[in-house]
């Protein structure tokens, strides 16, 4: 439904008319670049790290600060542990809470549980964090003890891969359940009832006639929170311990790429080491970019023809 | 929601049900009361425990005093700076977000006919999903090192800013999207120049809406610690000279939880308890203005 909007005659408007769209096409571009700008900014500072280790900066594991070696490959794959092992966590349980709310419960019910999940969502990423050091580490510590020493590892210091995508999923859990329930509340309710209609239990309503219509958007939600786990940072960084390699197993200390950058850039004296961590931004932001595309072409091709 | 019909079928035929379909309803049902009971959990642990551990070292000093007035053991001190640095660096967060976030939803509502929109829409969106530290390292780059700024409230509210922008346009495009197309029309008809239409017909009309928005960005980025690493820096004594290292809020209590210190743990709790009560606050303070509409 687009309504052109009629040009005013010629007269003393135009010109201020003129102008004014000047201004707001100026500030419109300033978003228009700066996605670029921000590339730009990044590569050029980031330049002399790519020089220097060529491919190896990504592909290489040897991170050794003081004889000057960058290889962020630990990095890297710390940020995809950390962040699918958040996602594997986190999407039954949003799930389960989004069918709660949309599905399930009553007004008077659906309504406080879907404002404490979308309280959760304000909490700043450091709150979380404290929350992760001093309670959630503790918490799990006996837990992660005893699954280390049934499995053969060595012992767990707390701080480490579980920790990190234990708290992740907590953080991640709003985001996705407020953007499910949203598309499940999008599915007609024609679909429900012919469902029901033919005998279906709610279950197999749910499961055969709502979850496959908002199959779509519940995925582009999944894939956002993906892209929302793989650039948090400080929350990251307070609890998965910053070591500069591998983990060795699921409870060891490592890093990811934001929290490399948070954690290492106070003691970053040289220019190589402040540019390796620049570049290492700029790695995150390639695959921040990337994620969210990816989101947007999968809501794109797999939402159902005739969606409102 | 099911409508009462649907569930009058629904009862109707449970009565023939086979006892394996209805064990995998009940049993799917246990299972979505049980998940949605696993996500509100951690909710309420992370308020008891912030709430307990925030208000048992909370005192009027916390807000008198700065952290540069910490002694060795730690009895004196605050987070003054913090609160401080972090005000300063919203105001200047707030110039540009508002400026820019606003002018550019204008852009994509009120100028849908201009061959930028697309590609403008498209880099809002890209914005949205970049991540904060990102947007630091950037404004470290440019304007730290680039312009020679130094670490300074100016660049950590700059961040603060451009992590806003993709928030405001968003929500304020949502509100100008409501304005009727026919109140526009009227302004058209009886000779006003677009801009007068936009400026005193448009934007008073959704204001409140705008309002709403603009403080919900606020709160969103006022628990931003990330950016203000490579930015504002930190600062423990107090400015109000935003070319100086300043702290935030959430930047304090990140360093303090690292602090070996009980007496800087205890602040750190209080720190993440009032910054938690603002963002309440704002959200709150953000219903109500969208309800006065």
């Amino acid at each position: 439904m687009k309504a052109t909007i009629p040009q005013p005659r010629r007269g003393s408007g135009s010109r201020a008319d003129a102008r004014f769209q000047a201004v707001i096409v100026a500030l419109a571009s300033i978003v228009l670049v700066t996605a670029l700008a921000y590339s730009v900014v990044l590569l050029l500072n980031g330049a002399s790290a790519f020089g220097r280790e060529g491919l190896g900066f990504v592909f290489g594991s040897n991170w050794d600060p003081a004889n000057g070696h960058f290889q962020a490959f630990p990095f890297i794959a710390g940020t995809f542990f950390t962040a699918i092992g958040a996602l594997v966590i986190a999407v039954p349980l949003a799930l389960a809470a989004s069918l709660f709310i949309a599905e399930y419960a009553p007004d008077w019910l659906a309504n406080p549980v879907a404002y404490l999940i979308e309280l959760l969502a304000a909490i700043p990423s450091v709150v979380y964090g404290l929350w992760g050091i001093f309670v959630l580490i503790p918490a799990t510590l006996p837990f992660q003890k005893w699954l280390a020493s049934s499995l053969g590892w060595s012992a767990p210091i707390g701080p480490g891969l579980f920790s990190a995508m234990l708290l992740l999923a907590v953080m991640i859990i709003p985001f996705i359940a407020a953007i499910s329930r949203d598309v499940i509340k999008l599915v007609p309710n024609d679909q429900r009832e012919a469902a029901f209609a033919l005998g279906a239990t709610k279950w197999e309503v749910i499961r055969y006639a709502v979850l496959p219509y908002a199959r779509a958007g519940i995925l582009g939600g999944v894939i956002l929170g993906l892209g929302r786990a793989i650039g948090e940072t400080l929350a990251v960084t307070m609890v998965i311990g910053n070591a500069n390699r591998f983990p060795q197993n699921l409870l060891s200390p490592t890093a990811t790429m934001s929290s490399i950058i948070a954690s290492n850039f106070g003691e970053a004296s040289s220019p190589e080491f402040v540019s390796s961590l620049i570049g290492i931004g700029f790695v995150l932001l390639v695959v921040a970019l990337v994620v969210n595309f990816l989101a947007r072409i999968v809501i794109a091709r797999l939402t159902p023809q005739g969606t409102v | 929601m099911v409508t009462r019909a649907s569930q009058n079928i629904q009862v109707g035929i449970s009565k023939t049900l086979s006892p394996a379909r209805r064990a995998q309803n009940a049993l799917a049902m246990v299972l979505v009361a049980l998940g949605t009971l696993l996500v509100l959990v951690p909710l309420f642990l992370i308020l008891k425990d912030l709430f307990v551990k925030g208000f048992s070292s909370l005192n009027l000093q916390f807000f008198t005093q700065s952290q540069s007035e910490i002694t060795f053991l730690g009895s004196a001190g605050g987070f003054l700076n913090a609160i401080v640095g972090s005000v300063m660096m919203l105001a200047v967060a707030l110039v540009i977000g508002v400026i820019i976030g606003i002018g550019t939803a204008i852009f994509l509502t009120e100028y849908r006919e201009h061959r930028l929109v697309p590609s403008v829409r498209l880099m809002g969106d890209v914005l949205t999903g970049m991540p904060a530290i990102v947007v630091g390292l950037v404004i470290y780059g440019l304007v730290v090192r680039g312009l020679g700024f130094g670490y300074s409230g100016i660049a950590g509210g700059l961040s603060l800013g451009l992590i806003m922008i993709p928030v405001i346009v968003r929500a304020t495009e949502e509100v100008l999207k409501l304005v009727p197309q026919t109140l526009r029309e009227a302004g058209l008809a009886l000779g006003l120049p677009r801009w007068k239409v936009i400026m005193n017909i448009v934007l008073p009309t959704a204001r409140s809406g705008i309002i709403t928005g603009v403080i919900l960005a606020v709160a969103r980025v006022s628990g931003e610690a990330a950016p203000l690493i490579f930015t504002a820096f930190g600062n423990s004594f107090l400015t109000w000279d935003p070319t100086q290292k300043m702290s935030g809020l959430p930047l304090a209590v990140y360093r303090s939880a690292f602090e070996p210190s009980e007496a800087a743990v205890a602040r750190a709790w209080s720190g993440a308890l009032v910054l938690v009560l603002a963002i309440l606050v704002a959200s709150l303070v953000a219903r109500f203005a969208a309800r006065k509409r």
